[in-house]
């Protein structure tokens, strides 16, 4: 059987599954006897998905229109090197 | 088949109009990929400023250097590159006289100790508005050390592959791993604070 500490060294690679079939069938058999070391691998699940979940909030727009300015810049630089 | 409502965004037709010297077709680039960079700079300058510069910076970049790009990842991937480079330097000069690290592995064993154990809820999130969130969320990720936190916004934040972050962080995969790891645990063990079980009461272990 697994060790807890062995277990959190393979938690990376079986929350982003990439854990061979055996390996994973090992951790899944540990996270089922141990209960410390479930609720580790669910709230770092959790943590994950909370993380993928936010969106990027839109841009201000006068940064946007800045970003837009500074590129007009460019090309005129880059047109006239050219 | 695809009709002119197609939800598919058709980079690669978009990058090459770019090139081509379309400035609406490079307006709607940074239009799809601003927010993102934008929410990359930060994270990792965790500087106003700075991550404005960076903003700018990576899309001029990006520009000038259009036909270094090969069209074999996604321009996604190709931008955030840039980006990170950018946010990087940036944080190497603010960081330049405090003695901090981004290269530097830090092996204590400590990090990968687990202290807090509580369970959470199914969706524990919905417990705070989406601002409320989003600050606790972002102050949770800043007080992640440097070397940590950029892998994990890379890998879980603007989700690259294990091998595209540590080619972006001139790391090495089993490096990335190891950070990732450490990231994530100390995330989950700073988050347990707001999102576990009312009642359920932590303990350490390990
Ligand atoms: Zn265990």
């Amino acid at each position: 059987m697994l060790t807890c500490k062995q277990f959190i060294e393979e938690l990376t690679d079986y929350l982003d599954e990439s854990l061979s079939g055996e390996s994973r069938a090992a951790i899944e058999k540990h996270i089922s006897q141990c209960p410390n070391c479930w609720v580790v691998a669910d709230t770092t699940r959790k943590t994950i998905r909370i993380y993928k979940g936010m969106e990027p909030y839109p841009i201000p727009q006068d940064l946007h229109d800045r970003l837009l300015a500074a590129l007009e810049r460019k090309k005129a630089a880059m047109r006239q090197t050219s | 088949m695809t009709t002119p409502t197609s939800p598919v965004f058709d980079e690669l037709a978009l990058v090459e109009r770019a090139r081509a010297g379309s400035s609406e077709a490079f307006a709607s680039l940074i239009r799809q990929y601003e927010g993102k960079i934008f929410r990359l700079a930060m994270n990792i300058t965790q500087n106003r400023e700075d991550a404005e510069d960076v903003l700018q910076e990576t899309f001029l970049s990006a520009y000038e250097h259009l036909d270094r790009f090969r069209g074999d990842s996604k321009f996604y991937t190709w931008i955030v590159r840039i980006g990170v480079n950018e946010a990087l330097m940036k944080l190497r000069k603010r960081k330049q006289d405090k003695s901090v690290s981004l290269d530097q592995e830090i092996d204590t064993g400590e990090e990968t100790m687990v202290r807090e154990i509580a369970a959470w809820g199914e969706n524990p999130e919905e417990r705070y508005s989406r601002e409320e969130l989003g600050g606790i969320l972002d102050k949770v990720v800043q007080s992640l050390p440097p070397s940590f936190r950029t892998v994990f916004v890379l890998r879980d934040i603007e989700e690259l592959s294990t091998e595209e972050t540590a080619e972006a962080l001139n790391l090495s995969v089993p490096a990335v791993k190891s950070r990732l790891l450490r990231a994530r645990l100390q995330l989950r063990e700073k988050l347990t604070r707001f999102f576990k079980l009312k009642g359920d009461d932590t303990f350490a272990y390990l």
